[in-house]
């Protein structure tokens, strides 16, 4: 049985550093000859071992390894059941900063979908129902660390103001007694509701189960029942116990059978299997994969769906033909990144093929640049949107989660469109309803900023903002300055370059001792040809010691007719920023312990050294979307 | 002198009751201006009329009036319901329209309030139309005569003339 342990290099080295053999060098000459005998003897039983290769001393060895990992090193939560990490083990041994109760419920946000508290994390089988949208996630009734899995629910008219609901299903039955994990609703054209979902049994495997509403004429869908024969899919030959899970939503071929994708991974090729049934209960798989990328690592929360290639429309799953291309997802175990890539669907055979091999799932685009992970799209056949939603988790510590009783929050919903100009990139952009939570506005129009200025904003309310901001840029390099293509987001908005960092300064004091920067950077002032970085800093955005403080960035295309633009909506400890319309989006977690309240504000940066930049911005201050419990005891 | 003082309290009394007038003639007239622009204008005027506030409200105040008087329709309706529904043959209809007012008090009118407060009339017409949508479906799901038609028309009225109103804003 292979130990499947993925963790991050900060704990491979205290891996090597535990493991590195310790060497007793003695200075005693007459301890030379004792070694040297010693030394030999050791060889030779090393060269009978070999003579006898027995296979099974060298797997006891391995194991014996194995256990003192795991008794000397923590795993992050989730890993040993076999799913992701689900807890941060980066700068664990941190000691916490000393957080006072306002630092702490400050970071809850005001519009952003959270549970009342404790744990939770993948968004699970959303939908469109009877006038409610609907969203259900992996919860933690308990606590607010991963575990004992169920799934909560929500519904709410305009996916941003929600309303709680009861858990929509417990881990009660021995096909998912060790968590309901994650899954996907398929809706039917008679009106049915099929939800499929990976349960953890009693023997620690993951099998896909079948539930469905108690009640269709429910709106909200308040209860759930399990089939009675579950599980309907149990792992293949070939494919691990823990190495297969998250269903997706299924899809109707020409043949009458409905599709569905399961990710895995066969060593370290990650991979899509593809089953078809036609009443939901009984599968076959597919001989061949839908697609596989070597290298890539397990492959969870597979996502499959068609784009329309010139419409602004989002397209039902089963929807296929020349005006269409289909977009394939995958959440990386070993990276926690969400990957996707842009290709053709063959339904003749159940491949996809990427438009571009060298940008394929798994080593391409990302979703989200930021702390984002387990995606998950959904067709709102009313509003004919593709609409996705992602798992921010948190980026403090777990002692930091259990003090204050919760963990991790839903992205605002995002619209999936095709990015038209470039081909390649989906444009993702918080929902239009966002907009109802408006209240005043600021506006600044031709703000100039010569090489190293910061501006402050006069913005009192600076933690709750919709910020739209446009650049114009002036080179104020001579002749010589030969353009830096091999700019990118750097050790953050501190390094400076010709043609950048210039952007905001949000959650950001008045002494900036806190700051969280968001940026371009360029390599050359002709927006044409130049390569550049839409980046956040995150190296100031708080003073505790444990909490993470990454630079996120990514490339993003720019074309010569378009403005350098960025949106950015700032809700407490969640900032969600995107450049160019939604061609590249970084989402980020900050705990500041100063910038909070009304001591939290918005500056204009400039640290280009050949730049001028002429900024315009809209801020629009959001109020809360008084999400709270569905209101039983009100209503009869 | 002595005449003085009652012509003085006479003059300030025409003064008071005539300006006092020209305000009430005032909003009045944008009662009826904006009552004009709906599809009810006598249900419009004797919801607004007969409304507290309605005297010193702008459009906006006038929209949140008449989001109220959805909201008081849906709630009879639910009340309707309750009574009828023992006695009712439509059992699985009345139940579903219990579901449909509800999302309405729970949703709808909070957020159309809310969005009118915060000055984003775009999003209270949606919640107005999505009031008229479930007292739409609610008479729909009856097969045969349905024994809820004079309330779920009532919300109906109530929500396009919210709709109209809301629609000035934008």
């Amino acid at each position: 049985m292979e130990a499947n342990i993925s963790y991050d290099t900060k704990t491979s080295n205290i891996y090597h550093a535990l493991h590195t053999p310790m060497l007793n060098s003695s200075k005693k000459p007459s301890k030379v000859i004792i070694v040297t005998f010693a030394s030999i003897v050791f060889l030779i039983s090393m060269v009978a071992l070999i003579i006898n290769q027995s296979q099974n001393s060298f797997k006891k060895i391995e194991i014996i390894h194995v256990t003192n990992i795991s008794s000397s090193i923590k795993l992050p939560r989730g890993v040993a059941q076999g799913v992701s990490a689900k807890s941060n083990l980066y700068n664990f041994h941190k000691v916490s900063y000393n957080w006072t109760n306002a630092m702490i419920s400050w970071q809850r946000t005001a519009f952003h979908f959270q549970p009342q508290k404790n744990w939770m994390n993948d968004p699970d089988g959303p939908l469109f129902h009877m006038g409610w949208y609907h969203l259900f996630y992996q919860y933690n009734p308990y606590s607010s660390i991963w575990g004992n899995i169920t799934w909560g629910h929500a519904v709410s008219k305009d996916m941003i103001h929600w309303l709680y609901l009861p858990i929509a299903m417990k881990p009660n039955k021995w096909f998912d007694i060790n968590g309901v994990w994650t899954g996907s609703a398929t809706l039917l054209p008679d009106g049915k509701i099929i939800m499929l979902y990976t349960g953890d049994t009693n023997e620690y495997v993951q099998v896909q189960n079948l539930a469905y509403p108690a009640n269709l004429s429910d709106p909200l869908l308040l209860d759930w029942v399990k089939y009675a024969n579950n599980p309907i899919i149990e792992p293949p030959p070939g494919i691990g116990p823990k190495n297969f899970r998250d269903p997706t939503t299924a899809w109707i071929g020409p043949d009458g059978k409905w599709r569905v994708l399961i990710g895995s991974k066969k060593g370290q090729t990650g991979i899509s299997l593809v089953y078809k049934t036609t009443n939901f209960t009984n599968f076959e798989l597919n001989d061949r994969y839908l697609h596989a990328v070597p290298g890539t690592g397990m492959w969870e929360c597979v996502d499959f769906y068609p784009v329309s290639i010139n419409g602004t429309n989002g397209l039902d799953t089963s929807i296929n033909g020349p005006q269409v291309k289909h977009v394939l997802k995958a959440s990386l175990d070993d990276t926690k990144v969400d990957s996707y890539a842009i290709g053709t669907y063959f339904i003749e055979n159940d491949t996809w093929v990427p438009d571009n091999p060298n940008e394929d799932v798994g080593i391409g685009l990302l979703l989200d640049y930021g702390r984002y992970y387990a995606s998950k799209t959904f067709c709102d056949q009313v509003k004919k949107r593709r609409i996705l939603w992602g798992w921010i988790n948190e980026t403090d510590s777990e002692s930091d989660d259990l003090k204050k009783g919760w963990a991790s929050l839903q992205t605002i919903p995002r619209t999936v469109l095709l990015d038209q100009k470039t081909g390649t990139n989906l444009l993702l952009w918080p929902v239009e309803e966002i907009e109802s939570l408006r209240l005043s506005s600021d506006e600044y129009e031709g703000v100039v900023l010569k090489p190293g200025s910061v501006v402050p904003l006069n913005i009192t309310q600076a933690t709750q903002l919709d910020i739209f901001v446009e650049f114009e840029i002036e080179s104020l390099a001579s002749e010589g300055i030969i353009s830096n293509d091999n700019i990118d987001c750097g050790k953050g908005a501190i390094e400076r370059s010709a043609f950048g960092p210039f952007g905001i300064l949000a959650i950001a004091d008045d002494t900036l001792s806190e700051q969280t920067p968001i940026y371009f950077r360029l390599s050359n002032t002709s927006l044409g040809s130049s390569n550049t970085f839409f980046c956040v800093d995150e190296t100031r955005s708080s003073k505790a010691p444990e909490v993470e403080k990454p630079v996120y960035g990514s490339k993003v295309p720019v074309f010569r007719d378009e403005k350098l633009s960025m949106r950015v909506l700032v809700d407490h400890s969640i900032i969600e920023s995107f450049a160019q319309g939604g061609r590249t989006v970084i989402s980020g977690r900050v705990y500041p312990t100063q910038a909070i309240y009304g001591a939290a504000r918005l500056f204009l940066f400039n640290n280009a050294t050949h730049t001028n930049i002429k900024v315009s911005l809209k801020i629009w201050h959001l109020g809360s979307a008084s999400i709270g419990p569905y209101p039983f005891h009100q209503i009869k | 002198m002595s005449m003085i003082k009652p012509f003085i309290l006479i003059l300030c009394t025409i003064v008071v009751v005539t300006q006092g007038k020209t305000v009430t003639t005032n909003n009045a007239n944008l009662i009826q201006q904006t009552c004009r622009k709906t599809p009810n204008y006598g249900l419009c005027i004797q919801y607004l009329n007969g409304s507290p506030g309605s005297s010193t409200a702008d459009v906006n105040g006038l929209a949140q009036i008449m989001v109220n008087v959805i909201k008081t329709k849906a709630s009879i309706a639910l009340n309707k319901i309750h009574q009828i529904i023992g006695r009712s043959a439509q059992k699985v209809a009345l139940n579903s329209c219990v579901d449909k007012y509800n999302a309405v008090l729970v949703a709808d009118i909070p957020q159309a309030i809310q969005a009118l407060q915060r000055g984003n009339p775009k999003f209270a017409e949606d919640g107005a139309n999505d009031a008229a949508v479930e007292a739409n479906s609610c008479e729909n799901g009856f097969s045969g005569k349905s024994p809820l038609t004079a309330e779920n028309r009532a919300t109906q009225d109530a929500a396009a003339i919210t709709a109209a109103i809301v629609r000035l804003l934008l």
